[in-house]
């Protein structure tokens, strides 16, 4: 499990950077080095979710979503690896909460995405996680979490924290309490 | 004894009848079989509407080639997980339906299971204990199965599974869908030694992960790409999806070099957990089973003898659920009409 002595670092939380429409200043710029990193985010993430929380993931092939997954399973105190769904598009796990694990890789259109009849999941008692939520943004609930992932070299990834709603924007607010993940907070230049 | 099977639990609506759990009279998987044009209709990929458009027609078909009535059935067989919750309630419900109507048992089949019986139809009886090593797109695991209904789990994928790692690299590589047999074909003319892709052995574990690999290949992919156009600084490249101009010499390297390292992976691990525990014998099973290299990479490389089933009986098919259920049946078991959807169902 992610145990790395390395710590998130805040590259800013200024820069505007994407989708979603977040309030200017809310959103929140990591960089993470490792995917022990990516998952020790995800954990924390996981320890702050509440009933009905909502995350959506969004970055290519191999940017870090079922890695941050797996850390937001664990925050959650479920065991074991959460896999990636992109073949059986949900799993499901118990733990504090139940955790939903949805995967839109392999839809092709928004009926699909309807025919799935996700809103028992998204409106439901557990938390929601949705990879390529970028397919579905129309039919997914306005306020959640946006994280989208990219790239910055082999293993570390730029991870863009984005809120809508304040719930999301109070989830931030105590991320970036945690000494454990932010050493640090810098602004871009 | 004669047992009609039924599987919705992902992209396939399929029925079969099965006599004695090893001798197939029907086979049918909706997506072979033309009934787009007879019964009309948009049949989406992934959602339980196609399972409620095909699984009447498929079981009435499946019926009819094994010629066989309602009142020859000695049992409905039905996958109830894991799966999609939507799809399986389809059959789970479709299942109960005809069991009821004509006084028929009803068994729940965990699907994964099933994959595992499809070497119960190729005409020669498993010698066990055995390895199992089911692969696809949704599953990678690794079980030892001791007798009928006893398994042992012994490892699985820590992010994605198989089939999914050749999906996506497909996609990658712009080969095309679906993945397996697209990889499949053109690393047949490529070079599978030119680079060196990372295996994850994870020590101590019969646990696998394909995620690394898939990245790495995203990465390679998106370095030679570069190359081949300009100077060559992919590597700081931070677009989400990253343009692939690749020749098709080098992609059909990479696509070998890629499944090279997948079956790698899945025949050291699977020959090393059957010689730890004293196996007689290797079971593959799901569609990943129906690549040749880790076909003939497992046969030459296996101590023990292997069986596989024919590429038909590896991908999702509803004849292993009629033949493990006729196993289930003959130790005395069947499930109760409560008989509830398991979307989370694991093996052992």
């Amino acid at each position: 499990m992610g145990s790395s002595k390395k710590r998130m670092e805040v590259v800013s939380s200024e820069k505007e950077m994407g989708v979603g429409s977040a309030k200017k200043g809310a959103m929140m710029n990591l960089r993470s080095e490792s995917p022990e990193e990516t998952q020790r985010l995800g954990e924390e993430l996981g320890r702050l979710a509440r009933q009905g929380d909502l995350f959506l993931l969004v970055g290519g092939l191999g940017a870090g979503k079922t890695c941050l997954t797996q850390g937001i399973a664990w925050g959650l105190g479920i065991a074991g690896y959460a896999t990636s769904p992109s073949f059986v598009v949900i799993n499901q796990y118990r733990g504090r909460l139940p955790l939903y694990h949805i995967d839109l890789y392999r839809l092709d259109s928004i009926e699909e995405v309807i025919d799935l009849g996700l809103d028992d999941y998204l409106y439901g008692s557990g938390v929601c996680v949705v990879e390529w939520a970028e397919k579905a943004v129309e039919v997914l609930p306005t306020e959640h979490l946006l994280v989208e992932l990219s790239f910055l070299s082999d293993t570390s990834r730029h991870l863009v924290l984005n809120p809508s709603g304040e719930r999301y924007v109070e989830m931030l607010s105590q991320l970036k309490q945690i000494p454990k993940i932010v050493k640090k907070r810098m602004s871009k230049t | 004894m004669k047992i009609l099977g039924i599987e919705t639990s992902c992209d396939e609506t399929a029925a079969a009848v099965v006599r004695d759990g090893r001798e197939i009279l029907s086979n049918l998987i909706a997506s072979q079989v033309d009934l787009h044009s007879r019964y009309g209709g948009i049949v989406p990929e992934v959602a339980s509407r196609q399972h409620l458009l095909t699984a009447i027609p498929i079981i009435s078909e499946a019926m009819a080639q094994a010629q066989t009535h309602w009142s020859d059935l000695d049992a409905i067989a039905v996958t109830s997980g894991p799966g999609l919750a939507g799809s399986l309630l389809v059959g789970v419900n479709i299942a109960k339906a005809i069991a009821l109507a004509q006084g028929l048992p009803l068994v729940g089949i965990n699907h994964l299971e099933g994959h595992i019986y499809a070497n119960w139809l190729e005409g020669s009886t498993p010698d066990l204990p055995a390895i199992c090593l089911i692969v696809s797109g949704g599953h990678s695991d690794l079980l030892l199965m001791r007798g009928h209904g006893d398994y042992q789990p012994l490892g699985r994928t820590r992010d994605d599974a198989a089939g999914e790692a050749f999906d996506k690299v497909a996609r990658i590589l712009e080969l095309g869908y679906p993945g397996g047999p697209a990889i499949e074909q053109a690393a047949g003319e490529g070079n599978g030694a030119r680079y060196r892709l990372p295996r994850a052995w994870l020590k101590d574990s019969d646990d696998f992960s394909f995620s690394g690999l898939k990245t790495a290949v995203l990465r390679l992919a998106a370095q030679k790409s570069a190359k081949g156009e300009e100077s060559g600084e992919a590597v700081e490249d931070t677009r989400s999806e990253i343009e692939i101009r690749l020749e098709k010499v080098e992609k059909a390297d990479i696509a070998a070099s890629f499944q090279q390292a997948v079956v790698d992976v899945l025949v050291t691990k699977t020959v090393a957990a059957a010689k730890r525990l004293g196996a007689h014998q290797i079971l593959l099973g799901g569609g990943v089973a129906a690549n040749l290299l880790l076909r003939r990479t497992m046969t030459e490389r296996s101590p023990i003898p292997i069986l596989i089933p024919s590429p038909i009986l590896c991908t999702d098919n509803a004849a292993m659920i009629a033949s493990c259920c006729y196993f289930r049946l003959t130790a005395g078991k069947r499930s109760g009409w409560d008989l509830d959807i398991a979307p989370n169902l694991r093996l052992g």
